[in-house]
């Protein structure tokens, strides 16, 4: 499904993510099945196991995500960044190392930026989680966001949503004065392409600018 | 990851009962470096108590010195302003360590429990004794760029990954801590060890014990202190070296001296001889490379790690010239 999006009066036409995301996952499961036997078929089908274990080993767990609550279950070990990405389907907080080297998974908890695949799940029980779903008002977007696109803040994108949500908390937490002490303290959001230099006049610009974040 | 129990203890009496029970239990409080490890199936615990709700967070200040919670976040510690006017050494170390992202999870108690980042440690596939005793040394003899120049043993050469703990060490903290058998303190630079025949154990808390305070004195280093942490990258990377320095000047002459180095031994590693020789001489750049030299005594290396053995005394003197200078 193709989808037409207007950003400072360029319209980029792109193929939404959930299509390529829907054959990544019809096509491993055409494979799976292709590989395993019937009665495994038949269980993994109707997810008896999934169910099974979800019953046996989940707490429950009250959370808002970009104000919306829910109740849900979720397994000890599961990580924030797996709940918002595999449970709500938020995926714009991306899985870059998983391993908190990269940055790419930042989310705001109660106002705060942390990162949320080295954070359980299960201990974030009412907590307020902004990501980068949560920014944008409507179709208008956050004045980070409109930054990061007039600067150039990004090549490939992937790690532009834990750096814009880094780049606000900068900002908040009075750390970005100076370009210095702005790479300092985004230190812990790595970009691969090598942005950082537009990055860092996207948070100096919205930082100049005052406006409200 | 393993799957586990979780369960919240509101006090740090009623964690150290809930931890007493279990065989394997582990107390998760930012859990930045204990998730990693889980992850990595490094440590597998059964059960998972979380000590977040318990009342440990503030920082105090007494007469005489600062206590500082357990469950203080590294960001609030190194942001607070009479930490930072007290303590400036104490900032700049927490500054240097890890990303803001990770300060503002982090705790003050986790930071001085995280373990080694060896390679051979993370690496299951490799002998660690470390991880599992009496399964071999990966480092020695491998891949140890990173690696101890002081106190290590014949089973292992990893180093002990924090800043705030260099600081720490040299500013003569003290940790409060509580288990089974009740509550006890312990010297900053007792709490963690080296590790002889048994690296299998960081420190010296024993078994089920919780750390619940630090406590730090005053100092007369707020003016000429300095952390100075040597890199592969300006930030956001473990110390190939770091010295922690506080100095006492009047009119020129060395009163009083702090001195610990990061990144070289498997505990904070004080230079209790240099401290000593720094005491009553001059500033300059001669008595600053002769407390250098001196700090070095005993130092080897491993091979890849043998740069250490001419960035140690390079680190001390240009941190103490900094420090000095300020």
């Amino acid at each position: 499904m193709a989808e037409k999006r207007k950003i400072n009066s360029k319209v980029v036409e792109e193929e939404s993510n959930s299509s390529r995301r829907d054959f990544i996952k019809k096509s491993s499961l055409l494979t799976a099945f292709a590989l395993a036997p019937p009665s495994i078929v038949l269980a993994s089908e109707n997810k008896w196991d999934e169910k099974i274990a979800e019953y046996l080993e989940t707490v429950p767990l009250s959370i808002e995500v970009n104000g919306i609550k829910h109740n849900l279950n979720v397994e000890p070990r599961t990580t924030l960044l797996d709940l918002l990405r595999e449970q709500l389907q938020l995926t714009g907080t991306k899985k870059g190392c998983d391993h908190g080297q990269c940055g790419a998974c930042t989310v705001h908890v109660d106002g705060t930026r942390i990162l949320s695949c080295l954070s359980l799940a299960s201990m974030q029980q009412n907590v307020q989680v902004t990501t980068i779903e949560g920014l944008s008002k409507g179709k208008k977007l956050h004045p980070m966001q409109e930054a990061f696109i007039k600067n150039d803040g990004f090549q490939c994108g992937y790690c532009t949503p834990g750096q814009i949500m880094s780049g606000i908390a900068c900002i908040k937490e009075g750390h970005a004065n100076s370009r210095e002490e702005i790479r300092e303290y985004m230190s812990g959001n790595i970009c691969r392409c090598g942005a950082y230099h537009n990055i860092v006049d996207a948070i100096t610009e919205v930082k100049e600018g005052g406006k409200a974040l | 990851m393993k799957n586990f129990q979780i369960i919240r203890a509101l006090s740090s009496n009623s964690a150290v009962s809930s931890i007493a029970k279990e065989s394997s239990a582990a107390f998760i409080a930012g859990g930045t470096n204990l998730v990693d490890l889980m992850k990595k199936n490094v440590v597998a615990p059964d059960k998972l108590i979380d000590i977040n709700g318990i009342d440990l967070k503030k920082i105090e200040f007494l007469t005489g010195k600062v206590t500082i919670g357990a469950l203080a976040k590294n960001s609030q510690v190194a942001e607070d302003e009479v930490i930072k006017e007290k303590f400036p050494l104490l900032v700049l170390a927490l500054a240097a360590g890890a990303s803001q992202q990770i300060r503002h999870m982090a705790t003050v108690g986790g930071n001085m429990l995280q373990r080694t980042r060896c390679s051979y440690f993370y690496n299951t596939d490799m002998p660690c004794n470390k991880r599992v005793p009496k399964s071999g040394c990966g480092a020695i003899g491998g891949s140890n760029r990173m690696h101890a120049i002081f106190g290590a043993s014949d089973s292992c050469i990893a180093v002990h990954p924090s800043d705030m703990c260099i600081a720490l060490a040299a500013l003569d903290a003290k940790v409060f801590v509580e288990g089974p058998k009740g509550k006890r303190e312990i010297k900053f630079t007792d709490f963690h060890r080296l590790p002889g025949n048994t690296p299998e154990k960081d420190n010296t808390l024993e078994n089920k014990e919780i750390i619940t305070s630090i406590e730090i004195p005053n100092n007369n280093f707020t003016k000429n202190s300095h952390y100075l942490k040597v890199r592969d990258r300006t930030s956001y990377a473990f110390a190939l070296v770091s010295v922690a320095v506080g100095l006492e000047i009047k009119n020129n002459i060395i009163n009083e001296a702090r001195l610990a180095m990061g990144g070289v031994a498997h505990k904070p590693w004080r230079l209790l001889e240099a401290e000593q020789f720094l005491k009553g001489k001059p500033v300059s750049e001669a008595t600053f490379k002769q407390a250098a030299t001196l700090a070095m005594k005993g130092a080897r290396s491993y091979g890849d790690n043998d740069f250490k053995l001419t960035l140690g005394p390079n680190a001390i003197t240009e941190a103490l010239t900094i420090a000095a200078a300020k």
